[in-house]
This record gives C-alpha cells, structure tokens and sequence, in this order.
C-alpha cells in the first residue's frame, strides 16, 4: 500500500517490461491457435500455397462443410460426445457416493479402505495387464470401455472426500431425523451442496474423455465406435490424410484438401472445450488447490 | 459409560454396522471397482516372470524367472530407450519445473486485477487442447513449407527447409518447448494459489525495509510458497519417467525414433504391436520400480531440506 502514490523509475521500468513481457507470453500462446482457425477459414487450395498468417485470404467455410458431411467425421464425434457426457456424469457420481461414504468418519473399515485406495495412487498394472484385463471383461470393441474402467478415480475421491468433511454435520442430522437414509441424504442434500467440487471434477474428466484418444487406439477395432480425437490421430500421426478426402461426397472436392480438412476438423474438435471453460473457471481454481495442497 | 450399555459389545458393533449399512454398501462398491481395475491388473504383472502366450490363463503360464528382465537389458534398444527416457525427463524436470513458478511469480506482479485474470485465462488454454490437435499443429508448422521454415528463410538464417519431425536431432526440443506451452499456465495456477495466500503485512514490512520487486519475490514470496514448491517437486520427479506418453505418440515416427522411443512408446510397441506380453509387461515393472525409487530419494531428501514430504 506505500508505494502506491509513488513510483520510482525502477519500479515503473519493472511494471513495464513486465506488461510486454506477458503481452508476448499471450501472443505466443494463442497465436498457433489463430493460425488454425484463419487457415481453416480459407480455401484449401489456395491455403497450400501457405503464406496466410493473419486473416483469411479466399474466404470459405468449404471446409466445415466438408466436415460436417464426411459420415466418417460426425459419427466419431458423436461417439465422442456420448461417451463425455454419460462417462462424466458416471464418474462424477460414483466416485462422489464413494468417496461420501469413506468421508463418514464412523464407516466401520474405512481405514482399511482408505489404504486400499491408497495403494493405487502409487502402484498399477501397466499397459498389458490392463489390456487383458479389458480382453477378459469383453470391453475390446465396447462403447463401454471408455466408461466403466475409468468411473472411479482414487485422485478425486480425495478432492470429493476433503470437501465432504468441511460440510457441517448439523446438515446431515437434521435429514436424519426427518427419517432420511444415507442414499436420501447423498443425493438430496450432499450432492446439491458440493456443486463447486462437483463442477470442478466434472470438468477434469470431461476434459479427460473429450480428449482421450489412446483408448481408442489400443481398444477399438470396430472404425464406427472410435471417438473424434483417436480418427484425428489415425489422420494426423499415421498420415492415412488420402482417406478424409475420399470420404467426401462429390463435388467439393475441388476446392478443400486433405489438410484444410483436417484443419477444420480440429478446430470443430476444440471448439467445444473452448466455449465451456471460462464458465467453470473460478471452480476449477479451488478445486486444484484442494486437490493439490493437501494432498 | 459400561454400565450404559449394557449389550455385550459384539452386539453393539454388529448393530452399528447394521445402521450403517447403507454407506457401507456405497464403500464396498467403491472397493470392488478398485480390486477388479486396479488390484487385478496388479496380479496380472506376475507375466513378466512367466512365460504367457494369449492361449494360456495366466495361472497355466510356465514360470521363467528373470528372463524377460535380461532380455531387455541385452536388447539393442535398451541403451537408447534408457536415454531417451532419461534425458527427455531431465531436461523437462529442469527447464519445465521452474518456469511456472517463476511465471507465477511475475505475474503476481501485475497490478491490474482486470488484466491479470485475463493473462491467466489465456494462459492456461492450451492445457485443454487434446496432444492430437497439438501434434496437428505442430506438423503443420514444423513441415517443409511450414510457418517456421518460411520465417527462418525470409530472415536468411537457414538456406534449405529443415524437416524438424524427421530429424532425430530436434525431437527432444519439440517435445520439451511444446510441453512447455501446453502446460505454463495450468502449472502456475497452483503457485499464483498459494501466493495468494501470503500475508501482505510480510509485503508492507519489507517495504518499510528498504526491498525492491526482486528482493520481495526472493526473500518474502519464494520462501512462503517452498512447501507447496516441494510437494509439486516431489510429484514431479516421481512422474518423470513419465516421459508424457501421448504427446510422444502423435509426434514420432520412423525417422525420429532414434531420438522418440521412451520405455513407454517401447511398451506399447513390444506389447500392443509385436503381441510380445511378458517381455512388454516386465519393461513396464522395471520402469515403475525406478519410478518408485526417485519417489522414495525426492521425498527424503525434501523432508531434509525443509521438512517437508509427502509421506
């Protein structure tokens, strides 16, 4: 507060190279991203002849529209919005009814529990164990697969079980008399009160689903099942590009090329995530740090 | 308090787990979850010491003892896997630790409230985008004809287009510099937390001392967020054989591999693609023991420092 009126010419020289300094730290970081959009706003071939660094030089939004008619596309992105939205209200609330019973601090066993959880934030099975796991549960080609093995994370359970006990007990007993049971008093009055937390999760695993593509690789034969991110890798990595434009019912396929589709595709791909996560930000920021400090 | 209760205590514990019989059932099928997907795979492990084809349970397999474990450490690839591995994580522990903290730190400088927020909201965007749409990215911009080629070009300082994804030599600095950008500002989020906790009477009386900005970071900010530092340090070096395994992915191919095959690109090649499970399954233990290890030194050496530990 002293300084406040008084600046000294150290200090305003710190204030300003410290402004530039992050100004530039912003420009990098969204820049890549500009780029993207402005070339997947152009036509593709011209857009090969590259050069386009600011602003669209042929306008055109042939390319989502190639996008949104290559059947291929939107059944991998209807994949992917399915299993986001049915895979995070499933971990979301099952790891929440977990995690509120080994809150109680009376759980007979919840030691024994806790530790049993423990163990999994340090050990696991690795990459094929789990794989014939998977194989042994007939989830290899099932929708189910990027669901159930990930419904439950010890991780959050934590960040859920710190939360609960903040929550007075005052709450609890009051439903308790009125004759609630413990599912009644979790869904009734728990869940609605942990709505920040609830947020919190639920937008780290959204994330997590939307994004994943690994699941997708190594569990998925069946081309009609893979979600959005596992087709951009099979075009991106493996650089099968060819495919998406052979995909295209005709027409069109003058003017877009395999790469400006593609670069449309992942702007389509990000779009959403985009648009959710300033809303959930000043979540997020508390669950991190009840997730994080006390860990 | 006996002579209360009179029921034998047995009683009185079976009548409490009567009572709670809900929340226990809650508990057991969070426990179950846990045995079948994290304690089974567990069990699973036992293949590296057995010789498991994919007709066999892996009861039925034949022991083998330590065979695959030395066939890995003869294997040509294991000098080359162990450096990458290494290296790509050290530098990421050097150079990516400290950055986000002193991110933090200066930007915690910022006056303006208004404009920090949106500092920070633009910062930590690219933590959100999936490694397959930054590995899109970054194909686009490091081809022939890419944006850094044409830049390098228009400014003289190469005479040819670099093919950066096909040369072994860039992999590494790819793959730490991108990191970096994805992950500066979720990582800072955690520090500017823990900064903002800080008293500012600490602040106003080393104004009062004479302290300029620097001198406020050094000796009032570090020293008051070093047990959050450690902790994050801590989980850092535990992780760094982690050597992020998607992000690899996207961005190796068959030219890069000499710089691009980590122990877990290894795995999921000798596994997934090659079908060799035992030999791929006792890699994978031989990396979680190292992992193990760093876990166990970083936290006693932190606890030593400044008492502070994990466990």
């Amino acid at each position: 507060m002293l300084s406040l009126n008084r600046k000294t010419k150290g200090e305003a020289l710190f204030d300003l190279l410290n402004n530039i300094g992050m100004l530039l730290i912003c420009f990098v970081t969204l820049y890549p991203i500009w780029y993207v959009v402005v070339n997947s706003l152009n036509e593709g071939v011209d857009g090969m002849r590259g050069g386009i660094y600011w602003w669209p030089r042929i306008f055109s939004f042939e390319n989502y529209m190639g996008v949104f008619r290559n059947p291929g596309i939107m059944t991998a992105m209807g994949v992917t919005v399915a299993k986001t939205l049915l895979g995070t209200i499933l971990h979301v609330f099952f790891t929440a009814m977990v995690a509120y019973a080994f809150s109680r601090r009376e759980l007979i066993g919840g030691k024994i529990y806790i530790f049993i959880g423990t163990v999994t934030l340090f050990f696991g099975g690795g990459l094929i164990p789990t794989y014939l796991l998977m194989k042994d549960l007939h989830l290899l080609d099932n929708f189910l697969v990027y669901i159930i093995p990930v419904m439950f994370s010890f991780f959050d359970l934590i960040i859920f079980m710190t939360f609960f006990r903040e929550i007075p007990d005052g709450l609890e007993e009051a439903a308790e008399i009125d004759g609630a049971n413990d599912w009644s008093i979790f869904i009734r009055i728990i869940i609605p009160v942990s709505m920040p937390v609830i947020a919190t999760i639920s937008l780290f695993h959204g994330v997590y689903q939307w994004n994943d593509y690994f699941t997708g690789v190594i569990y998925m034969n069946n081309m009609d099942l893979q979600p959005i991110q596992t087709y951009l890798y099979r075009v991106v990595a493996q650089s099968s590009s060819n495919q998406m434009v052979a995909q295209i019912p005709g027409g069109i396929g003058k003017t877009v090329t395999s790469q400006s589709i593609k670069l449309a595709t992942m702007v389509v791909t990000t779009l959403p995530i985009v648009f959710v996560y300033p809303f959930l930000q000043r979540y997020f920021v508390k669950g991190m740090m009840i997730g994080s400090i006390k860990g | 308090m006996e002579n209360m209760r009179p029921s034998p205590p047995r009683r009185h514990w079976m009548r409490k787990l009567h009572r709670q019989r809900h929340i226990q059932i809650m508990a057991l099928l969070g426990i179950a979850w846990i045995i079948l997907f994290n304690y089974v795979p567990m069990y699973g492990i036992i293949i590296a010491f057995k010789d498991y084809r994919i007709i066999r349970t892996i009861a039925e397999a034949p022991w083998v003892g330590l065979e695959h474990f030395k066939a890995f450490f003869e294997d040509d690839n294991f000098v080359n896997v162990m450096k990458n591995t290494l290296g790509i994580s050290l530098i990421k522990l050097i150079i990516g630790f400290p950055l986000p903290i002193i991110f933090a730190l200066f930007l915690n400088e910022i006056r303006s409230l208004r404009y920090k927020k949106a500092i920070q909201t633009i910062s930590y965007l690219p933590h959100f985008l999936s490694w397959v749409v930054l590995g899109g990215i970054l194909t686009t911009w490091l081809a022939d004809v890419g944006i850094i080629n044409n830049i390098l070009l228009a400014l003289n300082l190469i005479k040819e287009p670099i093919s950066y994804l096909a040369e072994p030599d860039y992999f590494w600095g790819i793959i730490i510099t991108s990191d970096i950008w994805k992950e500066l500002g979720w990582s800072a989020i955690i520090y500017l937390a823990a900064i903002s906790s800080v008293s500012p009477d600490l602040y106003e009386a080393a104004t009062i001392d004479g302290a300029g900005r620097f001198q406020k970071m050094w000796y009032v900010t570090l020293p008051s967020i070093k047990g959050t530092i450690s902790i994050l340090f801590i989980l850092a070096v535990s992780g760094v054989l982690n050597s992020n395994f998607d992000q690899i992915l996207v961005l190796r191919n068959a030219l890069n591999e000499s710089a691009s095959n980590v122990i877990d690109i290894y795995v999921y090649q000798t596994g997934m693609l090659s079908g060799r499970f035992s030999y791929s399954t006792a890699v994978g233990l031989f990396k979680s023991v190292i992992a193990l290890i760093l876990l166990l030194i970083a936290n006693s050496v932190t606890k030593k420092l400044n008492n502070t530990s994990l466990f």
